[in-house]
């Protein structure tokens, strides 16, 4: 329910829009009981059920390693990464619920395949090295990503981002980290990380989403401060941080055209295979349907669950009331 | 620039990237502490006989070690994802014990810690919990089962929780500081796994037909496997006698008085499903265990054991 329904002096529908126009150019944030278009709030919500469903289907690649984790010490890392997935999956679900949209509503939208989650998701993880490699590349692309939203036009979406960036930070760290303590163990597990750096590489810059060229709905998101850079600009941005990360490690990055240009300031690079990236986004990436199908299963074998915390909680209502 | 808003933190977000190549200590969870019993007394208390030390310590870690793993298999296919965080959470307070628990083992007696090739850098706790066959694994079998439905769950969290909190409470007393310090410590994370598992018990066996269905079910399940808990192996009962364990006989009473409390609430009659048989009089504290504890640990094991010399 919007504002303007109740309150007895009710503003013409442009003069809420020029306030909405300004708050936005101020800077300042948009809240839950201010007017807002509708076009605005339809974009917010599906780029925060999209960046939740993310999360908790990112829960599923990483936590393929949790059984195997080769140290008591790694295997409580993990543990508790993705835990924390769990909980950035609950800020942006209840950040989604200001703007009038339950989790459960997001989540049958996702299994009816009506929205969708980050394609990176759909990669296989395949050796213990993917996990560092996950949090080196991946996180650190989703931190490139995220932070500029924690500046985002929206209130309740830029507070849950600025926890989410710390926490995404804290498990970029620990996944270098794993990479760099492998890769002072043996040949083997050197061999290891370089696989999976090779494999997880181009699916990380694909994270950016499309060139700015073939991006339709970035001008848009710009205009309204939801969106902060292009896609571009970020892919930029991640190259550069990474080279140098990538030389301290010892490892190689799989692109041949990946080269300092002095007069740009900036490493030129090579594309990524976009249309596999359309393929995932399409449902045909190589883990699509498992991941659909585990969280469709989750959901349904935890039904029983849920309705019977409803019907004890209503007989308890009953009972006090 | 127009576009920087009014969150002073912005330079610190931007930065997240700063600190990935400067050795900064405070970067990594657990990075700090190689030594999980760092800076504990582990002096072993007069009059107490190092190796049976160590093999109560297998015993209290290993059915950390199993629980912990079993809950950690929930993760991402908990009912809601509360539950899913919730069950985290104690597989992490379980691991943390074992942890613990198997380092104590091996700073009482090295002989237990399995001999790993030269060179390799795996800590006396890891070379415990990843190159032991599972013979070697004194875990009770409660811990071990596969799992089943979310009432399966909640009724073995349940179990082992009111059982391991009763002799932890006396644990505390333990004349071994690591054990009476682990167990301090335990005794609030073990409190809070029983509140979480009695409170969805309650709600399951008051919710709808099928969640108290399920429910019963699973507790004629379990319930074969809840005498075991209580039977005192002979080295609980030398443990007990030199005051630095606990004999699980003696916790009975206060257990299912604990228990009943939470049936009682539930309004649902205790199992009459009869105890289950070891092998030739033997069961898990002996190291026989059923057949899921095998390929739970070939699963657990198998990164560790392919690489003995990797450094994780």
């Amino acid at each position: 329910m919007t504002l303007t329904e109740t309150a007895p002096d009710r503003e013409s529908d442009e003069a809420l829009e020029r306030r909405f126009e300004a708050t936005i150019a101020r800077n300042d944030r948009i809240e839950p009981r201010d007017w807002m278009p509708e076009g605005y709030r339809r974009t917010l919500v599906r780029q925060i059920a999209q960046h939740a469903h993310s999360e908790i289907i990112g829960m599923q690649p990483e936590g393929n390693w949790i059984a195997r984790a080769p140290s008591l010490r790694r295997k409580a890392i993990l543990l508790a990464k993705v835990q924390d997935e769990a909980g950035h999956g609950l800020y942006l679900y209840s950040a989604a619920e200001t703007l009038g949209v339950s989790r459960l509503e997001l989540t049958e939208l996702l299994l009816a395949g009506k929205q969708k989650y980050s394609s990176i998701f759909n990669y296989p993880t395949l050796s213990y090295a993917d996990v560092g490699t996950i949090g080196w590349l991946v996180d650190g692309a989703a931190i490139c990503n995220q932070v500029p939203l924690c500046r985002t036009s929206y209130g309740p979406y830029g507070r849950a981002m600025i926890r989410v960036c710390k926490e995404e930070s804290f498990h970029q760290r620990q996944g270098y980290e794993l990479l760099t303590t492998m890769m002072r163990g043996t040949d083997e597990q050197r061999a290891m990380v370089q696989e999976s750096v090779d494999r997880f590489w181009w699916p990380a810059l694909m994270m950016f989403g499309p060139p700015d060229a073939d991006s339709p709905n970035t001008a848009q998101s710009m205009a309204w401060g939801i969106k902060r850079n292009t896609n571009d600009e970020l892919r930029q941005k991640f190259v550069d941080m990474s080279v140098p990360q990538a030389k301290a490690l010892g490892v190689t990055l799989p692109d041949p055209e990946l080269v300092w240009n002095e007069e740009r300031g900036h490493h030129d690079f090579g594309q990524p295979d976009w249309e596999e990236f359309m393929e995932g986004v399409r449902g045909n990436g190589p883990c699509n349907a498992q991941r659909m199908e585990h969280r469709r299963r989750a959901h349904e074998d935890g039904a029983w669950v849920r309705e019977a915390a409803m019907a004890y909680a209503s007989r308890q209502d009953g009972a006090t009331a | 620039m127009t576009d920087h808003i009014q969150t002073p933190a912005e330079d610190e977000h931007d930065s997240a990237y700063a600190g990935l190549l400067v050795n900064d200590a405070h970067w990594a969870f657990g990075t700090d502490f190689e030594d999980p019993l760092a800076g504990v007394d582990t002096t072993i208390p007069e009059g107490v006989d190092g190796p049976t030390l160590a093999v109560y310590a297998l015993m209290l870690g290993d059915d950390a070690l199993v629980m912990s793993h079993r809950v950690s298999e929930w993760t991402s296919r908990a009912p809601d994802l509360e539950d899913d965080i919730a069950l985290s959470n104690i597989s992490l307070d379980l691991l943390g014990q074992a942890r613990l628990l198997l380092a104590r083992a091996a700073k009482a007696d090295g002989s237990v810690v399995p001999v790993l090739p030269e060179g390799s850098p795996a800590p006396p706790e890891d070379a415990l919990a990843y190159f032991r066959e599972s013979h070697a694994f004194r875990n009770v079998r409660l811990a071990e089962l596969d799992n089943g439905d979310f009432a399966e769950a909640t009724v073995r969290v349940l179990l082992f929780s009111v059982w391991r909190l009763a002799i932890w409470e006396r644990l505390r007393e333990s004349r071994d500081h690591v054990l009476a310090a682990v167990a301090t410590k335990g005794v609030k994370e073990l409190a809070y796994h029983r509140d979480y598992a009695a409170r969805w018990f309650v709600t399951l066996a008051r919710g709808t037909d099928e969640s108290r269905a399920r429910l019963v079910a699973a507790l004629d399940l379990l319930w074969p496997l809840w005498p075991e808990l209580f039977d005192t192996h002979p080295v609980e009962a030398a443990a007990a006698a030199s005051g630095v364990g606990v004999d699980p006989a003696g916790v009975r009473e206060a257990a299912e008085a604990v228990l009943d409390q939470v049936l009682a609430a539930a309004d649902v009659p205790r199992s009459e499903a009869p105890r289950r048989a070891g092998v030739l009089g033997r069961t898990g504290r002996d190291g026989t265990h059923g057949e899921p504890l095998g390929r739970m640990l070939a699963e657990m094991q198998s990164v560790a054991r392919a690489h003995p010399r990797g450094q994780w």
